[in-house]
């Protein structure tokens, strides 16, 4: 320990940008990636093309629960009754009034953040299990509740069928190449979102929060509200990402956001590394991409899951990409 | 007492019962203005529960806590650390797994006010305020002595930096007042020194310590005033000399069983050396 301080110290360590995730990836590495990913779904199938679609789906309810789970550290394990929210805001309004979808975006997300602010009020004050207790409860009212079909909006078990899309001047995106890239273009802008707000005032305070909340009390941060903020944005970026997966799917029924598709997105958020935007994306991977692989061996799917995750805490708890902190040399270079 | 001083903290006959144990018993104290008043005692004394009532921590069950003039009472951490009030913690409390410079970064979260949407864009406004933040961050660091560990988590650092750290936290709010709660706790002699120096450069640019110690060297080394405490209350206070001298405070360090040593070394005027956690 005292070592590694020493070389801390040391100003050759100073002079030299620690091998950063940014780093890595901002010289060759992103370029490559955003290449093949244009490329992708012009050398690769349809239904790879699908798989790549719900994978970028996936990766916005991670990332928009890893502001809970992982900047924040509050156990969230019912996150899918914000997508349900926001999906059916979208199913319902595009159905009966017949709105744009592009309006439905904005509106979904405000539906499921205005719900995620009013749930997380009374119980934000919980900790860790007790929280993750509580959300989970959250989830099966929700879900029963469209199940009942309240006053005849949600069509209960059945669902909605909802025929309108996304329409760019006129042309709708219904081929999977189009969805493919409609999705992975609200990926990339939702991660250029949480980038900036990783790295800024409130961001900083969401990890206090998470570090040790008495001591970020005692710093002046109202950690209440910092919890808030954070549950209601998350909550948010699920309902608009439910609008997509509504246009995806077409069906929209209760049996989408079921308890499991909550402990999907937490182990997204746990298997990535907790608080890591690259993480999330590998996470997602990992819990989307890697069972179509094993499509031939269907029946022992979740006995390889189960083995991977048992495998994840003990070699490697931190996560596949854990997240790195900023360092003032980077921010130093950036800012010239 | 200390009439021609200006009072910044008063602490009014303040009383906090935890079930029938009275852990503070209608306590009164002022802090005057650009001082360093200490507050010592045997352990299990009140003192810290007095630290935590200040700041907000608990609540009294009576009494009154008036800081610059306004009544504390009420008041949530976060609102008491903006009012003016810094603090350190006993049993060290940092990010430990963010770096040295984001730890000090913590205290200006609440001089600051950009929030998600202006960061998002990236205002000029919101820049503005993240470089005077970062240089605010930079300077409490280099005053600490620790510009070169900046990047350093904080979980990695030795136990004396540590402490030094949670100063500089402490002092990036931008307090009027700061309370250290046993800082000189688990330090060397030298480390210790380092310290006073420090806390006592730290008064000189304005801003009045109030601290828990127990390092009886260090104590009476650098307070201008010292209040003793036992059982929750308050047994006595003066200056460094008069409290060393005075019989209830012998009394409550070590009893009422005489200690011939003890009583010829304090008779002749020589100084405590670090007895007191006995």
């Amino acid at each position: 320990m005292a070592g590694r301080v020493e070389r801390a110290n040391s100003a050759s360590r100073l002079g030299t940008p620690l091998p950063l995730v940014g780093s890595y990836l901002s010289k060759w590495g992103l370029p490559v990636i955003i290449g093949i990913g244009i490329i992708f779904p012009h050398v690769a199938g349809n239904y790879w093309i699908d798989v790549a679609v719900f994978w970028g789906i996936y990766v916005l309810l991670g990332l928009s629960l890893n502001i809970i789970v992982g900047e924040v550290g509050l156990f969230n394990m019912g996150h899918s009754a914000f997508f349900a929210i926001g999906a059916y805001t979208t199913a319902i309004l595009s159905e009966r009034f017949g709105v744009s979808l592009w309006l439905l975006l904005p509106l979904s997300g405000l539906a499921a953040g205005v719900a995620g602010y009013i749930l997380a009020k009374p119980i934000i004050h919980l900790r860790g299990d007790y929280l993750l207790i509580v959300t989970i409860g959250l989830n099966e009212i929700i879900r029963i509740t469209l199940l009942n079909n309240p006053l005849g909006l949600t069509g209960g078990p059945n669902g909605i069928i909802m025929l309108d899309q996304f329409r760019i001047f006129g042309h709708a995106i219904e081929r999977p190449m189009d969805f493919y890239y409609l999705v992975w273009a609200f990926v990339a802008i939702t991660v250029f979102v949480l980038i900036r707000i990783q790295r800024s005032r409130i961001g900083r305070c969401w990890n206090y929060v998470r570090e040790d909340e008495i001591a970020a009390q005692a710093m002046g941060i109202d950690t209440r509200w910092a919890k808030l903020i954070a549950f209601t944005l998350g909550a948010a970026i699920a309902g608009a990402t439910g609008t997509v997966f509504a246009a995806k799917l077409v069906v929209i029924s209760p049996e989408s956001f079921t308890f499991m598709e909550s402990v999907i997105l937490f182990c997204i958020v746990i298997l990535g590394g907790m608080g890591s935007i690259p993480g999330v994306i590998l996470g997602s991977a990992g819990m989307m991409v890697l069972p179509e692989l094993l499509r031939n061996f269907a029946q022992f799917r979740m006995l390889f899951f189960g083995l991977a995750l048992v495998l994840m805490m003990i070699f490697r708890p931190q996560g596949l990409w854990p997240s790195r902190r900023w360092t003032t040399i980077l921010r130093e270079g950036e800012g010239e | 007492m200390r009439a021609e001083e200006q009072v910044l903290l008063k602490l009014n006959k303040l009383t906090k019962n935890f079930g029938g144990l009275k852990a503070v018993d209608v306590f009164d104290l002022d802090v005057a203005s650009g001082s360093i008043t200490s507050l010592i005692g045997p352990n299990g004394a009140g003192k810290t529960t007095v630290f935590n009532l200040i700041t907000g921590i608990y609540r009294p069950e009576a009494g009154s806590i008036e800081f610059d003039g306004r009544e504390l009472i009420g008041r949530q951490p976060h609102q008491v650390a903006k009012a003016g009030i810094a603090r350190t913690f006993q049993t060290l409390r940092l990010f430990e797994n963010l770096t040295c410079f984001e730890n000090v970064l913590s205290g200006q979260h609440c001089r600051t006010c950009s929030g998600i949407i202006s960061s998002v864009l990236g205002t000029s406004a919101q820049r503005r305020e993240e470089a005077e933040v970062r240089g605010e961050a930079e300077r409490c660091l280099k005053l600490v002595d620790m510009w070169d560990f900046r990047d350093e988590l904080a979980r990695n650092l030795p136990y004396g930096y540590r402490r030094r750290l949670e100063i500089a936290r402490a002092l990036a709010t931008q307090p009027h007042l700061l309370v250290l709660d046993e800082p000189a706790g688990g330090l060397n002699e030298k480390e210790s020194a380092d310290l006073m120096e420090l806390i006592q450069g730290i008064r000189d640019s304005g801003i009045t310590i109030f601290l828990i110690e127990h390092d009886m060297q260090v104590v009476m080394g650098i307070s201008d005033w010292v209040a003793v405490m036992d059982n929750g209350r308050k047994i006595s206070e003066g200056t460094p000399y008069d409290v060393q001298h005075d019989a209830r405070v012998i009394e409550a360090y070590l009893g009422t069983d005489d200690d011939d040593d003890f009583y010829s070394k304090a008779s002749a005027g020589e100084e405590w050396e670090g007895e007191g956690r006995t």
